[in-house]
């Protein structure tokens, strides 16, 4: 196979705010993939029975799945709200550097906020059952 | 020195065809999941526990098998289009690289037809 051309690689540039954005982007899809696999062992768990569920339920409980399934919510809310900005962009709107600078702090605030929403929802005991 | 055209040089370097389907699939799949995601969030949140009564009976509900059924498929197409373009970019040698294409394709494939199996089997309620 011939050499390909090849654009200039990416540690020449200038460390910029908006870069660390963007490998966090990939970083927390990489997060949510490995979270595929706690939720496919819960709904298969539910299919197996109850006593299958109820082994499958102390295991996902546990504290070491418990904050897997929280940085899947962080994970979550960031990717969420940085898609919502990457599908903006596909339309081609907010390139300029001030937009795109704006829409990355307002992205970080967002997300931030899914997170703490999302994180009540998950963690907050559940009225009066356990 | 090279008499070709840069054009010249260039051509039938890469893909024409496939790259746009991968690129828009990832986009209608990351679209769809924008609702497909919080309804599971907040559908999730509704039940008074996670205990095996309240979930095999939200489960079993008509609407949510449904959105669930497309939630894993959406996610699984979604999960596998980002991690193949991981690979594809950090993974240059061709047996590694291959072999990882093959092996996420398959995990997906699996992960996909047990959840849906899973979501039909208490849906129907065949569950053991």
């Amino acid at each position: 196979m011939r050499e390909r051309p090849l654009s200039p690689h990416l540690f020449i540039y200038r460390f910029q705010y908006t870069m660390a954005l963007s490998i966090l982007h990939r970083i927390s899809g990489v997060v949510l993939s490995v979270g595929l696999i706690p939720l496919a062992y819960w709904l298969t768990a539910v299919a197996a029975g109850p006593s299958a569920y109820d082994r499958a339920y102390s295991l996902l409980s546990s504290w070491p799945v418990k904050l897997l399934i929280g940085g899947c919510i962080c994970a979550f809310s960031y990717h969420l709200v940085s898609g919502l900005r990457h599908l903006s962009w596909d339309t081609g709107m907010g390139f300029e550097r001030a937009q795109a600078r704006a829409s990355a702090r307002i992205a970080i605030v967002a997300a931030v906020l899914v997170a703490l929403a999302l994180l009540w929802l998950a963690f907050v005991p559940r009225g009066s059952a356990s | 020195m090279s008499l070709r055209t840069p054009l010249g040089r260039v051509l039938g370097l890469g893909s024409a065809k496939e790259g746009q389907s991968h690129w828009w699939g990832q986009r209608v799949s990351s679209v769809a999941l924008v609702p497909l995601t919080l309804w599971f969030a907040i559908s999730l949140s509704t039940l008074p526990a996670l205990d095996y009564v309240n979930v095999s009976a939200w489960m079993s509900g008509t609407w949510t098998a449904v959105l669930l059924i497309l939630f894993v498929l959406v996610v699984a197409h979604h999960s596998h289009a980002g991690l193949q373009v991981v690979i594809e970019d950090y993974l240059h040698g061709s047996l590694v690289k291959y072999a990882s294409l093959l092996g996420l394709l398959f995990a997906h494939l699996l992960l996909a037809a047990a959840s849906v199996f899973a979501v039909l089997r208490v849906a129907f309620g065949s569950v053991p």
